[in-house]
């Protein structure tokens, strides 16, 4: 099957086929959209105001107290409904990001949780049976990094962090709180903000400029990055009209006033023009980053030594039967060593039994030994009565002969007397 | 009974009193610390109506990493209606830059005690005419207000020197907040501080015989604790309105003296005007002593030093103090308590020793039987 040359062919008619992107529109409007966005910032830097201002609603939440022993990510999905057009939301927060005294982990479980919805995906992908179409897309789209207002430059562990995830994920850096940066220090915070990113190599999105529909918009923007944003949910009255804005008593900054903050500019990008971009950016190079990295590592290669194409299902085979190899040569260790053991512990048992016996032995020896002794001496001492008593006897007798002649002697001189 | 009509004229000692000192000067030292970008440097700059920072240079991200606190020392000498005063600013850049904070407020403790170690040498000299007190007399800590309240490092460091200077807990850059989210950060950190049992400077009670004015704004001022601040360098100047210092946006100008703004007017009044000579008697009489007492006593117990030193610490010449006693006060205590545990300890294990033994005995005899 040779590649043959594609020839141009002009219609003579109308077949039809224009119809094709609209029939792929309401596909995908029937089945639904699905968006994550991950908020990285302080806490109370204003990242649940924000969605809540981004997306028009109240997402509820409690607000996390500085004493987060580390970080956590916590993540909501919520379904949204425009026009006819469904929503499913999902927005992933950074609990305690910032607050502990030693942040040299803080990036960790960020960088887990990204790449547990990529191996999520990767799992489903390599199925034998596999519903990807059904398939509840967890991976994170876009990034929001919120940067605290100091005015001065970002902060130590913005670079680490922005530098952990900009090969994972397509961040979106903002100036969170910007209504307290005065116009002459927003351009200079912005462009040392900028120049720290490019000097410390940290990959930004950039907005799509390849496609005429969107690019002139996207290049314009561009030039405002990072965003300065203020987030509200309040309304206050504005003229004759209620508006998103902070009151202050010095003046009221409105949300959605191009010339108080860029809000406006973060949800034209961020939801009215790239959030397909950002679906896709995220799918062809985030995840196949994640993949590729993956597959390398469990030994899998596109092409072996000698340039030939792998087939992945041979790579396959290979893995599965040296896997197995392993487990059994595992399996026969240890029963060698349970024999082992066993035979050890029969011999110790023999042993502990075979002392029992000396010792019972012994004993009963000993035993009869001290009887022995014991009547010996009684027999030793029933003699001495036995003596003791005949010397009585003959004692007695003595006595009572030396009685009777001493009685017979008097008696005789008496006599003799008369 | 008769007026007496004499008059004696001690009642001219306050004059004297108030000649002598301004022609004395006052030096007061003030430590600003907190993390960077809260506005602590413009802040002291508007205090002061000074420009303090002119040279200096912010490191980059990069740069903070793994950056260490280092303390910084600028002078100023500033006069007001014949008043002159040498203030000494102490600041702490690199407090919560790097990313491993643990332990980075270490040098700023070391700092306040060598400060008190000093003064403490110099009193017991001989020779005491010109004794420079370089102690810190007051400590503003700057608190974000972009957060919740107290962060752990906040409660780290003040729980660190909160024995030894007096602390006046400031939020920094205070124009991100609306009037109710002030009120209710300020509470936080108040009930904050009550739960960590830190000791921030404490205002005295004005006395009962002022007026009720003054009464009710030192009342006033003792509510807005911590101060919500905004400092400007800037002065603006919009078309009808008198020129005012502060900062403007495109939605209004937030001035810097407007009380309705923020407080940086009762901090000024209280810092400047009414308690700065209070500052200084509490950082002597409270917290010096305090620190002097525990110094003294640590090298007064037995085995801590031999005798020849106690007795030269009674009769002084700051040349035979040997120098490295005071500092190795603490370590004293330390190696007295480790002491004391291992006695202890002894006697525990011969106790038990003791026990085994007998019971051993009994054990082979019931064995014999």
């Amino acid at each position: 099957f040779e590649n043959e040359e594609l020839r141009n062919l002009s219609l003579s008619g109308h077949v039809g086929f224009d119809s094709l992107p609209d029939q792929l529109v309401n596909k995908s409007t029937s089945q639904g959209f699905c968006f994550n966005i991950l908020c990285v910032g302080e806490t109370g830097i204003g990242k649940s105001t924000l969605m809540d201002t981004l997306f028009n609603t109240k997402f509820e939440s409690d607000p996390a107290t500085h004493n987060e022993p580390g970080v956590r990510l916590k993540a909501r999905s919520y379904e949204l409904q425009e026009s006819n057009v469904r929503l499913k939301l999902t927005i992933v927060d950074t609990v305690g990001f910032g607050d502990q005294i030693n942040k040299d982990d803080s990036y960790k479980p960020i960088v887990e949780y990204i790449d547990a919805q990529f191996e999520a995906y990767l799992q489903e992908e390599l199925k034998i049976k596999r519903s990807l179409f059904n398939y509840h897309d967890t991976r994170i789209h876009a990034c929001l990094y919120f940067i605290a207002p100091t005015g001065h430059s970002l902060k130590s562990l913005d670079l680490v962090t922005m530098k952990k995830l900009d090969s994972k994920v397509n961040i979106i850096p903002i100036i969170a709180k910007a209504d307290t940066i005065a116009k002459n220090e927003l351009h200079k915070f912005k462009s040392k903000i900028m120049s720290e990113l490019v000097s410390n190599g940290v990959q930004i999105y950039q907005f799509p400029t390849d496609e005429e529909t969107v690019a002139e918009i996207n290049a314009t923007m561009s030039v405002h990055l990072p965003f300065a944003v203020v987030g509200s949910t309040e309304e206050v009255k504005i003229g004759n009209k209620m508006a998103k804005a902070r009151q202050y008593p010095w003046g009221v900054v409105q949300v959605e006033n191009e010339n108080h903050c860029d809000f406006v500019k973060l949800r034209e990008m961020l939801i009215r023009v790239n959030m397909e971009d950002l679906r896709e950016q995220t799918h062809t190079r985030h995840y196949e980053l994640y993949r590729r990295c993956k597959l390398e590592e469990m030994g899998f290669k596109d092409t072996d030594p000698d340039s030939k194409p792998f087939s992945l299902q041979e790579t396959y085979e290979a893995k599965r039967n040296e896997f197995l190899g392993e487990l059994q040569k595992k399996e026969e260790e240890m029963r060698q060593m349970f024999v082992m053991r066993v035979k050890e512990k029969e011999a110790e048992l023999k042993e502990a039994e075979k002392e029992l016996h000396e010792k019972f032995d012994l004993l009963k020896r000993t035993h009869q030994e001290e009887k022995k002794k014991v009547e010996d001496k009684k027999k030793e001492l029933e003699e001495e009565v036995n003596n003791f008593q005949k010397k009585k006897a003959a004692a007695q007798l003595l006595q009572s002969q030396a009685q009777q002649s001493g009685a017979q002697q008097t008696k005789k001189d008496k006599d003799k007397k008369k | 009974m008769q007026q007496d009509k004499e008059y004696v004229g001690f009642a001219a000692l306050p004059n004297q009193l108030h000649r002598k000192s301004v022609k004395k000067g006052f030096d007061f030292t003030l430590m600003v610390a907190g993390e960077s970008g809260l506005g602590k440097s413009t802040l002291i700059n508007s205090l002061f109506l000074t420009n303090l920072y002119e040279d200096r240079q912010l490191p980059e991200a990069s740069a903070r990493l793994t950056r260490t606190l280092t303390i910084e020392r600028r002078g100023v000498e500033i006069e007001e209606g014949g008043i002159k005063v040498k203030l000494t600013v102490v600041d702490t850049p690199g407090f919560g830059d790097s990313v491993d904070c643990s332990d980075c407020w270490l040098p700023v403790v070391r700092f306040i005690e060598e400060q008190f170690e000093q003064y403490l040498r110099d009193e017991s000299g001989l020779n005491r005419k010109n004794i420079q007190d370089s102690r810190v007399h007051c400590c503003l800590y700057f608190i974000s207000p972009f957060g919740r309240g107290l962060r752990p490092l906040d409660v780290a460091f003040l729980r660190a020197v909160h024995e030894k200077v007096n602390i006046i807990p400031v939020i920094g850059k205070a124009d991100a907040l609306m009037p109710k989210e002030t009120q209710a950060l300020k509470q936080k950190i108040r009930d904050q501080l009550k739960e960590e049992e830190i000791n921030i400077y404490q205002f005295p009670d004005c006395d009962s015989d002022e007026d009720e004015d003054f009464k009710r704004q030192d009342a006033e001022m003792k509510e807005s604790i911590p101060f919500a601040v905004v400092g400007s360098c800037e002065v603006v100047r919009d078309g009808g309105t008198r020129p005012v210092r502060g900062r403007r946006y495109s939605w209004g100008t937030v001035e810097v003296e407007n009380p309705h703004h923020c407080d940086f007017l009762n901090l000024r009044r209280m810092l400047v005007q009414t308690h700065l000579q209070d500052l200084k008697e509490v950082t002597h009489d409270l917290l010096y002593e305090g620190y002097r007492a525990s110094c003294l006593q640590s090298l007064a117990r037995p085995g801590a030093r031999d005798r020849t030193s106690r007795s030269k610490l009674s009769r002084q010449s700051a040349t035979e103090i040997p120098l490295p006693m005071l500092p190795l006060a603490e370590t004293e205590k330390l190696i007295r308590e480790k002491d004391e545990e291992l006695r202890r300890m002894q006697e525990m294990l011969e106790k038990m020793q003791a026990q085994m033994q007998q019971s051993q005995t009994q054990g082979e005899q019931s064995d014999t039987l």
